[in-house]
């Protein structure tokens, strides 16, 4: 847990996030990065040997949610309204650019 | 500063005709006009919205028919809560002229109940900061000290009912944003148990612990808007079926006999004198109003900053997947390909606060780190819990400052994100544990700078924690 975070692991990190970086950013993220880890490894601390992750609260509760809704059609989002907020469309569906190379 | 009127007043004045809805939006209007420039509080204002509702309240109570519970309540929205047709920016750049096509469940029960949907509130980015300096819009500044952050990420929620730009809000809480920013406008804000209140139509940040909730300027208010917003939502699996309670009568039962915890770990090293001061002589309000005040001990608080860091920012690496320049929002023009279209957005549409969580959050889910860092996490969050569940076996409410300070300067965090982490120390604890809470005025620094208490109870039991608030609170005035 205390490895240090290095330019690769940041690039790294950032290609499967999804973020292009400039130098700069990744620059500064490497050291913020390093320093939140630090921080963090004080969990370490903490024998957690047998403990069962908590990934959400309700099983703490006694009134439970209220489940899965019934499997029926209804009316959904109106497809134009919808459509309309998307940066490019072809009316029926979303348009991006060319995924694949040829 | 001149507070808003509670709703009880609102509601006797619309009722007889004294007061009509339409001139009520009107004089908000006028305020927010004059004022808003000042302190940045509202983004978009949905005037053609609230004046529709404020013409068929006047007609409702024209007619002499009963009123609903908020009848012409002039009420703002978190900008991270989407209005059908209104824009929801989240605070960020990569929603800039999004108009989302739905309601939010609990936008749309606080309308159903008759308040007017004045417009929406300022906000840090996807709600993650607690200065409201991430907003991408500028920061919001406090009504009480223009030269002081607000706190955040509900700080345009807070700040609206401090000014009276609105008579009450809505915000969300993931780590602290409703309870901080209440504390540090010196107003009262409600963090709901998770599950209580729907979260459909919240766009959302760290989905096993956003929660919605009220801000108002008394504590009988919030727990009226917490009646109306709260229980079960088909839209939304996870929100309770549970029964929900008449709060604001739970609120108006007192407190004598009850069992107070104080947690020696929130009043430590870091713990501002003054601030610590003022929470005491709320305590011993408490103690004044028949409470037995008992010293508890909860040792896992010191984990729950680091607990809550890998919790929160990994769900929000998976949950901000979805800007991605493909159905909604930002895109960059900078590219010709798909994986490129998506890098290039997100980049120049996120700001550094939600880059830094993205990848913090991505790390920690990553191959090799998971465990280490994500299901560690995990573990500590249940022995957190539990702690608190063993505390309430004894205690009816535990109570804690809400911050360790009172509203810091504009500018004095921003260069450190682990020092503006630490700003939500005392009340990550209960976003990890699902538990509710209550921050209420509980006194003034000797510069003027209002001070919260955090109220805590079990889960379900609001009416609990809004019961202690409103002691408090009545020992104020």
């Amino acid at each position: 847990m205390s490895d240090k975070v290095t330019v690769e692991d940041v690039e790294r990190v950032a290609e499967l996030a999804h973020l292009q970086l400039t130098p700069d950013e990744t620059g500064a993220m490497l050291h913020d990065l390093n320093a939140i880890l630090e921080y963090v490894a004080e969990l370490n601390e903490l024998d957690t040997a047998g403990v069962l992750p908590l990934a959400q609260v309700t099983e703490l509760m006694d009134a439970t949610g209220g489940g899965l809704r019934s499997d029926v059609v209804e009316p959904s989002l109106n497809r134009a309204i919808v459509l309309a907020e998307a940066p490019e469309t072809d009316g029926v569906f979303f348009k991006v650019p060319k995924v694949i190379e040829r | 500063m001149e507070k808003p009127k509670t709703l009880a007043k609102l509601r006797a004045e619309i009722s007889s005709g004294a007061t009509k809805a339409v001139d009520l939006a009107a004089g908000y209007y006028d305020r927010i006009a004059e004022i808003n420039p000042r302190l940045n509080i509202y983004l978009s204002l949905s005037k053609e919205r609230a004046l529709t509702q404020a013409e068929r309240i006047d007609a409702l109570a024209g007619k002499g028919d009963p009123l609903p519970p908020l009848a012409g309540i002039p009420v703002g929205i978190k900008d991270v809560l989407v209005m059908q047709g209104a824009p929801a920016t989240a605070g960020s750049k990569i929603l800039e002229g999004y108009r989302p096509p739905y309601d939010c469940t609990a936008v749309a029960r606080l309308e159903a109940a008759g308040a007017m949907l004045l417009g929406k509130l300022n906000c840090d980015e996807f709600a993650m900061g607690s200065s409201n300096e991430n907003s991408a819009y500028g920061p919001v500044r406090n009504p009480v000290d223009t030269e002081r952050v607000p706190g955040g990420s509900s700080g345009g929620s807070a700040a609206a009912v401090a000014a009276n730009l609105a008579v009450a809000t809505l915000g969300t809480d993931t780590g602290g944003s409703i309870r901080q920013p209440a504390s540090f406008c010196g107003v009262v804000g409600v963090l709901p148990t998770w599950s209580r209140v729907s979260r459909y139509g919240l766009i959302a940040f760290a989905s096993s612990l956003d929660r919605i909730g009220p801000f108002a300027a008394n504590v009988r208010d919030a727990a009226t808007l917490l009646g109306v917003i709260a229980g079960y939502d088909p839209k939304d699996a996870t929100s309770s079926t549970a029964q929900v309670p008449d709060y604001a009568a739970e609120s108006d039962k007192g407190v004598e006999g009850m069992r107070i915890g104080v947690p020696a770990e929130y009043f430590a090293e870091g713990l501002d004198v003054e601030v610590c001061a003022e929470v005491e002589s709320g305590i011993d309000a408490l103690r004044a109003a028949g409470c037995s005040i008992k010293p508890i001990s909860l040792p896992h608080t010191k984990y729950a900053i680091p607990t809550y860091y890998l919790v929160a920012t990994a769900e929000a690496s998976a949950n901000l997947a979805r800007f991605d320049g493909v159905r909604y929002g930002y895109r960059s023009a900078a590219s010709d390909t798909l994986s490129d279209m998506y890098s290039h957005s997100r980049d120049e549409g996120f700001g550094a606060e939600v880059k830094r969580r993205i990848l913090l959050g991505t790390y920690a889910l990553s191959a090799g780190y998971y465990d280490a860092y994500y299901g560690k996490a995990q573990q500590v969050r249940r022995l957190l819990a539990e702690e608190f569940l063993r505390a309430f076996a004894e205690v009816d409410a535990i109570v804690t400052p809400t911050a360790p300070t009172a509203a810091f300067k504009l500018g004095e965090k921003t260069g450190d994100p682990l020092a503006m982490y630490l700003a939500d120390i005392y009340t990550v604890t209960a976003s990890l544990a699902g538990i509710c809470g209550v921050s209420v005025p509980c006194g003034t620094t000797s510069a003027g700078l209002p001070v919260g208490m955090q109220v805590l109870a079990q889960h379900l039991n609001e009416g609990t924690a809004l019961r202690v608030a409103r002691a408090v609170e009545a020992a104020q005035s």
